[in-house]
């Protein structure tokens, strides 16, 4: 039994709740980071991270596996990114209206087919256990740490990895910089940036799988609250580098778990503004690091927002 | 063909015809358009088991069949005005904000919050001056977001997201904390306002007199785009940055003046929601006008005089969601799968602009 | 309780859709009226049906008042508290021909039903929660209420006894009276068990914020709460989190036994159908439905979940003999001598706010030993 750990519980929320709460972040930051490395924004990730929050929920109820349940959303959340990579390949088409329409379409149908599973409880993902050493409960709990934190942690490095070393990675890379280099080198852009998309938007499903079937573990309509565009952000603020990628959901999911735990140690005045620190700290930093005159370290040369 | 069209020039019909049919493709393309949405999301019914006759005739009489339909859409429609400009003004600039949200909630705090102060002010003034510390507000709140872009480059979609979420953490602690009135007991708000700072109804409807104002700051604003040189400045300036700085335009002031100015619009669209409809500033006011009015400006193709039309159909279907769950036994979450349908329709026709030989005169002898 | 709901539903839907969508397709030609029943009542709520919460148990209201003979019930979820409520009611009036209308969200009273009843003074508008005021407000509009404070007085007791670390915790959205009184009558209940237990409050701020409402349950166990309950829109994700981290629940609104069974002590339950179908049935007898009314426990406005298997002997005993004490009428939970949590005097040795009394209704302070700020 754990004893009383005080104001301990601050730091102790502040570790766990950046493992428990970045992991969407980390998904949907490391889908957007391929997609956007290949030149072209999809802002519409929130849409399919709350699909594949339903639809990982709905398979896992109906089949009784919760891992069935994550490959849904891994399925789901690449169709909707092949429909904005084929939409996109059209000419004279927005990147960014279509993200935001697919949003939009993604939460529709996530909702208009989630309603009979708001009730069922679904299978939850397994966790394993780090803290077992410690007697605390509290720190047992902390280091509680799901199976998808731990892929997604691989993930950012085998995809910094495959940037760097590999030549898919490279591919990706001079499609992201410059279609013209693209195709004299014989490339097809648009075949790139399709297939980025997708594997982008089956990342962000995993995102949303793990939304409904471990933190919080459920499904209704109002499981995310803003974590699949806020993750955008996040690429921007990691700079397109898919293991800052894995700091930035880290530091923006502890910011997320210190209003909680500074009102449970008593520190309840503000607590709104609190909540709102993540937003704070990732715009004060955007404001730091920006540039007027020389676009951002990193940013591929084709994406529309850097421009 | 390319070559011909080069060397062909513009001989092939008169003047004002060929303007009116150039104008024509900005009209046919987006209705075609909305129609192939309306056709996809029918097959979406299909599947899913429901008529779509019976649905669209339902939306038909919900949203536009009774006069009480009339007013229920155009009081919906009344607040996305406003906020699509907040979204239009910005995007003539090539900005893209979708953080309006925040400017109609802090425009609703600042309204409810000097409401408190002219209790004993006559209407006459003090109504205007409640406009203004709504426009006040909601300027400086995206105005910064285009200040931030211009001077320290920050990418102005994700830092007006950001903005949306602190304003409404602001007006929370706002509203709960130092200008709560503490006979709000159960749900914590702002004073209510004094009866005569609450605007009433447009004479001979029950809709607020938010319409009126949507309508007039459309038009301005279309003046203001077409018809002035700043609108002609910015639109260089949203072409090519450097283009524009280089023919020695005012970028910076362009970039803080649009923003700040369609950030004024979502405050004054706050300060309707206080006065004429909620009489007190509470957490009410974030229903999400902001995010709707992203997708008003998209289909009017940031074109304020077409936000006017596109608000009342997206009012309309809104407005006859209710009607659909109750008669059809489909989820409340149908209208926004066909918004998403309508959506989508309308920004891949983007790419037939200029395609059809029909609506380019220049082409049309070759 | 909640599984048979499931059940029953999933049967309703599966063998209704057939006829449904024949029935729908003649149904709705416009112009014609599409129910010909003695009374229409319609529904409206601000969240999901089905969040096993707050809206659930008016759904489940509803949902009885359907059995009715000659009674149609229209229904309209996700409704937000700005001019669509408005739009909604009107419309479930001039479409449907609803007479008798539950607007169910407490922030639909002002001004929405006030406007509508002015409008429309031939309606009638119930409002769950409201304070209903005869000099201020129309005659067609009545406000109704239960005292479910009683309900989180008895989850305290039950929280008292399984407590270990004597430290309990609530999950709350914001301090406005109702949720205050509700944390307050959680922890006098406990304390009527062991007058050393603390109750540390969090407020998440929002009615409904799933990733929030779980990592205040978590902060709460991580300062060894080891019984929780909470008063926000859908508890969900509150009693999952919790029961996950081996803590006690207590449910609120709803009965959410079912998704942790062992951990469950008991719960305060609405018990809409019973005020619901009275409601109609007077009116539908071609009564008047009283402005302003009020019951607990004994008029059957609330209930309590069946006690779990981890509620002990004593505690069982201490749990029945205060619900008895409460059936009775006029029982006090805020009672004095007692302090707030800032030391000052709510009520001195010898007076008492019974359940009754519409003092409680604007409280605004958190009793001694409550861990939390009203602000």
């Amino acid at each position: 039994m754990g004893g009383d750990i005080g104001l301990w519980g601050v730091p102790l929320a502040i570790l766990g709740g950046a493992i428990r709460v970045s992991t969407p972040f980390l998904f949907v930051s490391l889908g957007e980071c391929l997609t956007e490395r290949s030149g072209r924004i999809n802002l519409g990730l929130e849409g399919t991270l709350v699909f594949g929050a339903m639809s990982a929920y709905a398979v896992a109820y109906e089949t009784g596996s919760p891992w069935m349940g994550v490959l849904a959303a891994m399925i789901a959340g690449s169709a909707f990114g092949l429909l904005h990579g084929w939409i996109c390949s059209l000419p004279k088409v927005n990147d960014i209206a279509i993200g935001i329409a697919l949003m939009l379409f993604g939460m529709g149908l996530a909702f208009f087919f989630g309603k009979s599973f708001i009730q069922p409880v679904a299978p939850d993902l397994p966790a394993i256990n780090f803290g077992f050493w410690s007697d605390y409960t509290q720190v047992q709990a902390a280091l509680k740490v799901n199976i998808l934190f731990l892929i997604g942690i691989a993930a950012s490095l085998g995809l910094w990895w495959m940037f760097r070393n590999t030549k898919i990675g490279l591919i990706i890379r001079v499609v992201g910089d410059s279609t013209d280099a693209a195709r004299a080198m014989g490339l097809r852009p648009n075949l790139v940036r399709l297939l980025s998309t997708a594997a982008g938007g089956a990342l962000a499903g995993v995102g949303g799988a793990y939304l409904s079937l471990y933190y919080p573990g459920s499904w209704n309509e109002g499981i995310s609250s803003g974590q699949g565009l806020m993750a955008v952000a996040l690429v921007i603020f990691a700079r397109w580098n898919p293991i800052y990628c894995f700091w930035a959901a880290l530091l923006f999911g502890g910011a997320g778990a210190l209003g909680p735990a500074l009102q449970s140690v008593g520190v309840t005045q503000g607590y709104y503004l609190f909540y709102a620190a993540p937003y704070v700290l990732t715009l004060a930093v955007m404001i730091l690091t920006s540039s007027a005159s020389k676009t951002m370290t990193g940013a591929p040369a084709e994406l529309s927002i850097t421009k | 063909m390319e070559q011909s069209l080069a060397q062909v020039p513009a001989i092939a019909a008169p003047g004002s015809l060929s303007k009116a049919v150039r104008r024509l493709e900005g009209v046919v393309i987006p209705i075609a358009a909305l129609l192939a949405g309306l056709l996809a999301f029918s097959l979406f019914l299909l599947v899913v088991g429901k008529s779509p006759i019976d649905f669209y005739q339902l939306i038909y009489k919900a949203g536009f069949g009774t006069s009480f339909s009339w007013q229920n859409t155009l009081s919906r429609a009344a607040p996305l005005l406003l906020a699509a400009l907040c979204v239009a003004l910005p995007a003539r600039l090539g900005l893209v904000i979708i953080g309006g949200e925040g400017a109609i909630v802090l425009g609703g705090v600042a309204t409810g919050a000097i409401a408190s102060l002219l209790v004993n002010v006559p209407a006459l003034l003090a109504i205007p001056m409640m406009m203004i510390a709504g426009a006040i507000a909601g300027a400086l709140w995206i105005g910064a977001v285009g200040a931030m872009r211009h001077y320290r480059g920050v990418n102005e979609t994700i830092a007006s997201l950001l903005m949306a979420y602190i304003a409404i953490a602001i007006m929370n602690q706002l509203v709960e904390g130092p200008l709560r009135d503490p006979a709000s007991l159960n749900k914590p708000s702002t004073l209510p306002l004094a009866e005569h700072l609450r605007i009433g109804s447009l004479p001979g409807m029950d809709v607020h007199w938010g319409l009126a104002a949507g309508i007039i700051a459309c038009v301005f604003s279309w003046i203001l785009i077409e018809k002035t040189s700043w609108g002609f400045a910015a639109r260089i300036a949203g072409g090519n940055v450097r283009a524009a700085q280089i023919q020695g335009l005012p970028v910076g002031i362009l970039i803080v003046g649009f923003t700040a100015l369609g950030g004024a619009f979502g405050g004054l669209a706050g300060m309707f929601e206080v006065s004429a409809v909620q009489g007190t500033a509470n957490a009410s006011i974030a229903a999400g006008f902001g995010y709707t009015g992203i997708l008003v400006a998209f289909l009017a193709r940031q074109n304020p005089l077409a936000i006017i039309p596109v608000a009342i159909l997206l009012g309309g279907i809104e407005a006859s969601s209710g009607l659909i769950q109750r008669r059809m036994d489909l989820p409340d979450a149908t209208v926004l799968v066909m918004q998403g349908f309508i959506f989508l329709a309308i920004l891949i026709s983007e790419t037939f602009y200029g395609q059809f030989r029909i609506f380019n005169p220049d082409r049309w002898r070759s | 309780m909640s599984i048979n709901y499931k059940t029953s539903r999933r049967n309703l839907l599966k063998s209704t859709a057939g006829l449904a969508g024949l029935a729908a397709m003649s149904s709705i030609i416009p112009g014609k009226r599409a129910f010909a029943a003695d009374l229409t009542v319609g529904f409206v709520y601000v969240g999901a049906k089905d969040d096993y919460g707050y809206n659930q148990a008016h759904a489940e209201g509803a949902a009885a008042v359907k059995e009715i003979e000659g009674v149609t019930v229209v229904e309209e979820e996700n409704v937000p508290e700005d001019v669509s409520v408005q739009k909604t009611m009107e419309s479930m009036i001039n479409f449907d021909g609803a007479s008798l209308i539950f607007p169910t969200s407490f922030g639909y009273f002002d001004p929405h039903i006030l406007t509508m009843a002015k409008k429309y003074p031939d309606v009638r508008f119930e409002h769950a929660g409201g304070m209903w005021q005869a000099d201020k407000h129309p005659m067609n509009v009545g406000s109704y209420f239960g005292y479910i404070g009683m309900g989180q007085y008895l989850n305290g007791i039950t929280a008292g006894h399984a407590t270990k670390t004597k430290k309990i915790g609530f999950v709350a959205a914001k301090p406005i009276p109702q949720v205050l009184l509700n944390i307050n009558s959680f922890l006098l209940g406990a304390r009527a068990v062991d007058p050393t237990i603390t109750c540390q409050v969090i407020f998440t701020g929002e009615w409904s914020l799933a990733v929030k409402e779980a990592e205040a349950t978590n902060a709460l166990a991580d300062q060894g709460a080891d019984v929780i309950t909470c008063h926000v829109d859908g508890p969900k994700v509150v009693m999952e989190t919790a029961a996950g981290r081996g803590a006690y629940i207590c449910g609120y609104h709803a009965n959410q036994s079912s998704l942790a069974p062992d951990k469950y002590l008991t719960g305060a339950e609405w018990n809409w159908a019973k005020v619901y179908t009275d409601m109609v049935n007077t009116m539908k007898g071609g009564g008047t439905i009283d402005n302003f009314i009020r019951g607990g426990l004994k008029e059957g406005f609330i209930k309590m979940s069946p006690l779990g298997p981890a509620v002990s002997d004593a505690g069982r005993q201490q749990f029945e003999e205060t619900q008895a004490e409460i059936l009775k009428g006029g029982f006090a939970v805020i009672k004095g001598p007692l302090n707030d949590n800032k030391g000052n005097v709510i009520a001195t040795a010898g007076q008492s706010f019974v359940e009754t009394d519409v003092a409680l209704e604007s409280m605004n302070y958190l009793v001694e030993g409550v861990v939390g700020s009203t602000s």
